[in-house]
């Protein structure tokens, strides 16, 4: 017993020393957004909201946001899309070669960013798309598809087999079956998809910075600030793509946690 | 307009292949209007994969189903009117049990007054006043099991699919949706195919059985009819609790066949419909509740002495194992309180013998 109170303990200051060290640095940067100090030092001095207003005015920052944003809503709807085909062909068929198929659609996280990124530059350069927006959408869709699709295949799984083929017996074609069955039983997972993907289109760096030339993205930006000189306004900037980030994960494993049994088969 | 005479549903030499694996051998099938009929067998004996066919879920391979005279081979699953209540039952989890029974009407484009007025309509009909607007989640067996039922039943349909919709249910529900079924069925006048492994549940509704077995049909006719004259082996072994003898004809009377056997020499009725000569081998069945049991030798024919192996008992009805000399397994059920009678634990040889009436002959072919 005493035991395992001791390693009760141990388990849950672990816990907690992880959490320092990942969330530490991020929650100095918000702190730091709000301190009026040129440099991040301590002690602090007096709140701030310069640095805000700084960001707010200034137009660079503004359009790469706005830039930011439509990337991100873009290739999620995009990357969700081709996700749900993904998953549901899975979930539907069987196929010669299905072990491959699958492989290949999960593989692009695993290549490496810089690889990725230098390659969607040579490639789309060859269509006269580097540099514009249309470029990194597509190549965040690239890299954002694994993950819908990974997410929307879970929820298939939990589908009855038979509930696609009773739509059928009542009446409705494929088409229908697949408008209100198939979809309305993915709803939670295309939600959490559409979030998540477009969190990660948001944060994207590596990519983003080969590919958008002049239409940079909120990261791009960042870079380019620290690499001048130490600017508290990428404390700021910071703290808004966390916020946003991290809005959007949380209302997707919220959305995907609460149906996670709904609708799953039972007797 | 609906001629009396033509079964509703026809299966003509149909076959059904997956791959290699032959799942529907030749199968010819009438149903008829108004009737109900279940389809019994193991699993893997086709029973599913003829009401898939029939509901145009699978096509068949060779053959031709017809319903109400129409060719439906290549009539697709949407466009037939064929609801079939699943096993799984397949209620859409995301909708109340009112929005569930209007899918089929939504899908057949009734405006939404009609729609919520028919499936108010038919959820009242099952007695589900109370839980019209009640999430299927929240639902418990019995009364997802009539959510499907009116489901499939909204769209008025001439016949009603039924896929083992018992199975996961508790015994006593069992017993009370059987009645609902039977009655619902015996109301509406349409036929009804129920697809079951279970003969109980075959024998208490339906008006003709359909013995399924390693993809063919093995025998039609009412529960009776296959309970006490089962047609070949393969139904004496799968239904009820029968003794099954082979041996080789000795003689032939006008009326009765002497058999002789490992266990004895046994007189049966000849049978209407199949010929024996001398020396010819012939398989016959005896139904374990026809049988008697006894201490002494009694002075009838058909007599076998043999030891009592185990006993099963289930309640009013007590089934003993015994062995013959030779080692044929012989089965007896007996009343509980006769049981005592013949004392079962005592270590002593026991008479069983049955009526030469008793005896049926069996098929030793196989069909197809």
């Amino acid at each position: 017993m005493i035991k395992d109170g001791v390693i009760s303990f141990f388990l849950k200051a672990y816990l907690v020393v992880l959490f320092i060290f990942v969330f530490a640095p991020i929650i100095a940067s918000v702190i730091f957004s709000f301190n009026s100090d040129r440099f991040p030092t301590i002690p602090l001095g007096s709140f701030s909201l310069e640095w805000y207003k700084l960001i707010i005015n200034d137009p660079d920052i503004a359009k790469a946001a706005i830039t930011s944003i439509i990337v991100a809503i873009s290739s999620s709807i995009l990357a969700t899309f081709i996700g749900f085909c993904t998953a549901y062909s899975d979930y539907r068929y069987d196929f010669r070669f299905k072990g491959p198929y699958l492989a290949l659609a999960l593989l692009p996280p695993t290549v490496p960013l810089i690889i990725m990124a230098l390659a969607m530059l040579a490639w789309l350069s060859k269509f006269g798309l580097s540099g514009s927006v249309l470029s990194i959408v597509l190549a965040h869709t690239v890299l954002c598809t694994p993950f819908a699709m990974a997410i929307i295949r879970l929820r298939l799984s939990q589908m009855d087999t038979s509930l696609e083929a009773a739509a059928w017996n009542l009446g409705a074609s494929e088409w229908s079956a697949m408008r209100e069955i198939v979809v309305p039983f993915a709803r939670p997972a295309i939600i959490s998809s559409l979030c998540l993907t477009a969190a990660v289109s948001f944060d994207e760096f590596a990519v983003a910075w080969f590919v958008s030339g002049l239409n940079k993205t909120i990261p791009v930006v960042i870079l380019e600030i620290v690499q001048g000189n130490i600017d508290p306004r990428v404390n700021a900037i910071g703290t808004f793509v966390f916020l946003t980030s991290m809005t959007l994960v949380i209302i997707a494993q919220v959305i995907f946690m609460k149906n996670q049994n709904k609708g799953a088969v039972s007797g | 307009m609906v001629n009396p005479d033509r079964p509703l549903v026809q299966f003509k030499n149909v076959v059904k292949r997956f791959g290699n694996f032959v799942a529907l051998k030749s199968t010819d099938l009438d149903i008829h209007e108004g009737e109900f009929v279940a389809l019994m067998g193991p699993s893997g004996c086709g029973k599913t994969t003829t009401l898939r066919l029939l509901a145009g879920l699978e096509k068949p391979s060779e053959g031709e189903i017809t319903l109400g005279g129409k060719l439906m081979n290549d009539v697709k699953a949407h466009e037939r009117e064929t609801p079939l209540v699943w096993q799984s039952l397949a209620l859409f989890p995301f909708m109340n049990a009112r929005e569930n029974v209007e899918f089929g009407l939504k899908m057949r484009g009734f405006n939404a007054d009609v729609r919520r007025e028919k499936a108010i309509d038919w959820l009242e009909r099952l007695g589900m006043e109370e839980f019209i607007e009640r999430d299927v989640s929240q639902l418990s067996g019995g009364q997802r099991q009539r959510v499907a039922l009116a489901r499939a039943l909204v769209t008025e349909p001439k016949i009603l699919l039924l896929d083992e919709p018992l199975s996961a249910l508790d015994a006593h529900l069992v017993i009370r949706m059987q009645g609902v079924l039977s009655k619902l069925q015996r109301e509406l006048g349409i036929t009804f195919v129920y697809v079951t492994h279970s003969q109980s549940e075959a024998f208490a509704m339906a008006d003709r059985v359909v013995i399924m077995g390693d993809g063919e049909v093995m025998q039609i006719g009412t529960a009776r009819e296959i309970y006490r004259t089962p047609k070949n082996r393969f139904v004496a072994e799968f239904v009820g609790r029968n003794n099954i003898i082979s041996g080789t004809v000795t003689s032939a009377h006008t009326d009765t066949l002497i058999v002789n056997t490992a266990c004895g020499d046994f007189t049966v009725s000849k049978p209407d419909d199949l010929v024996f000569k001398q020396n010819d081998p012939i398989t016959f069945s005896v139904s374990a509740d026809l049988v008697t049991i006894d201490v002494d030798r009694p002075e009838t024919d058909n007599v076998v002495q043999c030891n009592l192996i185990s006993e099963e008992f289930v309640g009013s009805v007590v089934t003993l194992f015994l062995e013959a000399a030779d080692g044929t397994e012989l089965k007896v059920q007996v009343q509980e309180k006769e049981l005592q009678k013949i004392n079962p634990k005592a270590d002593i040889p026991y008479y069983i013998s049955w009526p030469t009436l008793s005896a049926h002959v069996l098929d030793a072919n196989l069909p197809g």
